[in-house]
């Protein structure tokens, strides 16, 4: 009995090791603080974009360490916070709306690490500290919506064909309901519904002589509403969260009516709260040709015109009238031109926004006309000491094209430069439409003084648990204890870069699990050792005690981890958030304590025991 | 060192009577606290709205609730939190105010009675209708754990073992929320996420004592299955207390220097893995013996040296 491994198990220890050690690195490097400069919509990020910060930068009168240009945008790093709270302002206030300029703190890891794609952890909310909304989004205010923009619409089909009926409304169990006096004219009703919307399911029903025709929304169709409505308030969210100035906001949906929004870093949730809850909407107005719009910017307004900006502030003029508003929108699609293969979007209109729209644009051929978006925020500030709670407007011009013909229905907005823009428009315009409502269902706020203090805390449990049980361990097993030890050591090393590696992110009951691990990880060691006290006892050789040792507690240590990895799959499973991050650190620590325990220990035991005679084992 | 120089021999399975009342004893306090007291649920599982804030100096909580009464708020339930300067502040779901404003509100009373010398630590608002899921995928997180390891025990070893093992831990979990619901120690979803921790380790605490008791079945030839059981519980018992100490030991430094917030968790694990751990001992063993298993049960079918394959 030689207790020796092959060079390669060595070899392969060694390499676990090495690798386990640089992608844990990272995270002892700390953090410096950065202001993060990123575009939004149209504007660009070039290097006059970066020569302008850096004069920002010096006329705040502050240094900053580094400036580096990234996918996302500029990123300059800074010595203190103070040092970044004033660039940020200044760089803030002259940048205006085009740039989201947040701030944040980057690792300071080195370039060499950072080459290989060595990172620190992922720290989630409860340790950075932040605000969790999970968001509701009211899809039967959406379907609802969707019914009564049909009894507008059929109503005025019916009207147009001349089909009589008695009343229309929303049904009482949804769906649009059509009283009709006979059966005749509803047969006639029938066939006019049936012809203009085809996705619809229409049933006729009798009520004590009274007729009845029931209109359904098709499951598709209602699916695609809601569907609609999510991605909708989506992406009205991420612009909003945009004027946060977060530097890496979650913004994801959750299940089918649900979406989460994580804003790490955000000191002061009501506003953050204030921003999400504003809401959108549309109008579309002529735009006024005859003026001259620098005339107006110099303060030479005409009557009957406004003055608006444009989405490069470039001042725009339109007539006072507003000829249709977003909620007579039921739906914006981009496409492309058949014709002239551009881009367009195709939008919607109901029957009254229709007529309406018809009739402008009948007299207006060869004119433009605008959209404009606008936006209600509402704000609480604060006056001669007391709360005013007012509301902010955004408007801003997101579209002048003319007008070919006289508008319908459906009509085609043209002369968009790409498709993207194209497909941003529909969702705008579909934003200020179908805005569904959406709750607040559950907030997680963490204050950045108690991210801190659970960072601490928990690094002080895990190196005071960690420095309890090697203490204990080389007490109660000497020799063996220390080898364990080492093996505990390479262990926690080994979750701390997988976590790295993974970007899993690491919470509060994450570190409990890492504590967790280091008392149970243990155990495998603990196994052995007591096998091979056993096997010594029974009077076999110090050799053959160690192999024998190893090789019965095997299966046992397999067994035992297998089943407790089952507990820690099924929470990962059925946890949230933070909960997650405990299941995570618990599998992670099991798994690499097997390898750990096992192979690691047995390579420093073969190293210390193997290959020579011994007479008694430090045990 | 080593607690014992030979391997004990002490009669567990011969004291199962008086272990079984024990369990029992601690099973029926549990079960009728958990129905009469019932359990002090967190906001995780009842909705509503919590609040911790901090003060510079020290503050009572009486002071907090008074300010927030004559605001109108009458149902608040203040405490200390870990320390004199920080409170918690709790708020039942309400009707008629949007759910998620009532903390802003509360903290800006808050600020006006003391400006500039409160700070926010935390914020958590569940709406109702998050509770109940939790709840619900608590309970089923616990039940899918629980199949999951039953089929695992019974592929691996034998159908009475799993039966045997699924009942301790079932012994373990009603005994660990029976002590939250005694003490009325909160219970939160961290406290669920513990005991579902709890069910993992204490299950590894069984399986290695069921590993050896199937190793002695098939090793010693003479013997009744009660003194195999004993000679296998004995033979472990060094490792299973060596283990949960050093479990035990790292969960103490978690309690104790963890901070406030993780104060459930640690109490949850500490207590679920000392009943975890007496439970391997007492009642897992005791269950499969009473089922009636017998060497020709544990005997391999196949050889078995494949299934344990992988050695280094």
């Amino acid at each position: 009995m030689l207790n020796q491994y092959p060079l390669w198990k060595y070899l392969l220890i060694l390499a676990v090791i090495i690798a386990g050690v640089l992608y844990a690195l990272p995270n002892i490097y700390g953090e410096v603080p950065v202001v993060q400069i990123s575009p939004t919509r149209s504007a660009k990020i070039d290097d006059a974009t970066q020569k302008r910060v850096v004069d920002l930068i010096k006329t705040a009168n502050v240094t900053y360490t580094s400036i580096a240009r990234t996918e996302r945008g500029i990123v300059v790093k800074f010595k203190n916070t103070e040092n970044q709270l004033k660039a940020r302002d200044s760089i803030a206030t002259a940048l205006g709306d085009d740039y989201v300029v947040a701030l944040n703190l980057v690792s300071a890891t080195p370039g060499w690490l950072a080459s290989i794609n060595a990172v620190p952890m992922y720290l989630g909310l409860d340790l950075r500290g932040g605000v969790h909304f999970l968001m509701r989004v009211d899809m039967d205010a959406a379907v609802r919506q969707a019914e009564e923009r049909y009894v507008s619409d059929i109503r005025s089909s019916l009207r147009s064909e001349k089909v009589r009926y008695l009343t229309i409304g929303r049904g009482d169990h949804g769906g649009v309901s059509i009283k009709f006096r006979d059966p005749d004219e509803r047969a006639k009703g029938h066939q006019v519904v049936s012809d203009q919307y085809r996705a619809l399911i229409l049933e006729d029903n009798d009520e004590n002589n009274e007729y009845y025709l029931h209109v359904t929304i098709g499951v598709k169709e209602v699916s695609e509403i809601k569907e609609l409505a999510l991605q909708t308030n989506i992406k009205t969210l991420r612009n909003r969260v945009n004027e946060l100035g977060v530097a890496e906001p979650v913004i994801q949906q959750q299940g089918d009516s649900r979406i989460v929004v994580e804003l790490p870093g955000v000191q002061d949730p009501a506003r953050a709260k204030e921003i999400l809850g504003a809401t959108a909407t549309l109008e579309f107005r002529l735009a006024d040709t005859t003026n001259d719009p620098q005339q107006a910017v110099a303060g030479m307004v005409p009557i009957g015109s406004r003055l608006y900006k444009d989405r490069s502030g470039k001042p725009v003029l339109l007539k006072k009238q507003i000829i249709v508003t977003g909620d007579q929108i039921i739906n914006a699609a981009s496409g492309i031109d058949q014709q002239t293969a551009s881009p367009n979007v195709s939008v919607t209109l109901d029957s009254k926004g229709a007529r309406e729209m018809g009739e402008t644009t009948k007299d207006n051929v060869g004119k433009p006309m605008a959209v404009v978006f606008i936006e209600n925020k509402p704000q609480t500030n604060i006056v001669d000491g007391k709360e005013v709670k007012t509301t902010k407007t955004v408007e801003e011009v997101i579209n002048v094209a003319t007008i070919r013909e006289p508008f319908s229905k459906r009509f085609q907005i043209t002369g968009l430069d790409s498709t993207e823009e194209a497909r941003n428009l529909a969702l705008l315009l579909r934003a200020g439409a179908l805005a569904a409502p959406i709750e607040i269902i559950e907030e997680r706020t963490i204050g950045p003084s108690l991210g801190q203090d659970n960072i601490d805390q928990g690094v002080k449990s895990v190196i005071i648990g960690f420095v309890l049980v090697l203490v204990f361990m080389a007490v109660w097993y000497r020799v063996f204890g220390l080898v364990a030890n080492l093996a505990l050591a390479l262990n926690l090393v080994l979750v701390v870069a997988l976590l790295s590696m993974l970007q899993a992110t690491l919470t509060l009951p994450g570190i409990a699990g890492i504590v967790l691990t280091i008392g149970m990880a243990v155990d495998a060691n603990v196994l052995i050792n007591e096998r091979i006290r056993e096997e010594l006892r029974n009077g076999n050789s110090p050799q053959a005690s160690i192999n024998a040792g190893y090789e019965k507690a095997l299966s046992t240590i397999a067994d035992a981890n297998i089943t407790t990895l089952i507990a820690a799959v099924v929470l990962y499973g059925f946890g949230t958030g933070p909960i997650k991050g405990f299941a995570v650190t618990l599998s992670l620590g099991i798994l690499t304590s097997m390898f750990t325990a096992i192979m690691g220990t047995r390579a420093v035991i073969n190293l210390i025991y193997g290959g020579r005679k011994v007479e008694k084992l430090s045990i | 060192m080593q607690i014992f120089k030979e391997t004990s021999r002490i009669d567990f399975i011969g004291k199962r009577k008086l272990a079984l009342a024990f369990s029992v004893t601690l099973i029926v306090i549990s079960i009728a606290s958990i129905v009469i007291r019932g359990l002090n649920l967190g906001i995780d599982f009842t909705g509503g709205t919590l609040i911790e804030v901090a003060y510079q100096q020290s503050i009572e909580p009486a002071e907090v609730r008074d300010i927030l009464t004559k605001a109108g708020y009458n149902d608040v339930l203040v405490q200390h939190f870990g320390t004199s300067h920080d409170v918690l502040i709790r708020l039942a779901p309400r009707e008629t105010l949007s759910s998620a404003e009532i903390s802003t509100l509360v903290l800006k009373e808050l600020q006006r009675a003391n400006p500039g010398k409160v700070e926010m630590r935390r914020v958590e608002f569940v709406g109702p209708q998050i509770g109940d899921e939790l709840t619900e995928d608590g309970g089923l997180a616990m039940l899918y754990a629980l199949i999951g390891i039953l089929i695992y025990v019974a592929l691996r070893f034998e159908k009475r073992f799993a039966v045997g093992s699924v009942i301790a831990l079932i012994h373990d979990v009603i005994i660990t929320i029976g002590f939250f619901s005694v003490l009325g120690i909160e219970f939160d979803l961290s406290v669920l996420a513990a005991i579902l921790a709890v069910i993992g380790y204490s299950l590894n605490d069984t399986i290695v004592v069921f590993d050896r008791i199937r190793e002695n079945f098939r090793k010693m030839r003479k013997g009744a299955p009660a003194e195999i059981m004993n000679a296998s519980i004995n033979q472990t018992l060094s490792r299973t207390i060596m283990t949960s100490f050093t479990t035990l030991l790292v969960l103490i430094a978690l309690f104790i220097f963890g901070g406030e917030i993780i104060h459930g968790f640690a109490t949850a694990l500490i207590v679920g893995i000392v009943i975890g751990t007496y439970s391997s001992i007492y009642v897992a063993s005791t269950f499969v013996l009473a089922l009636g298993v017998s060497k020709a049960d544990l005997m391999p079918v196949k050889k078995e040296g494949v299934e344990v394959d992988g050695r280094p």
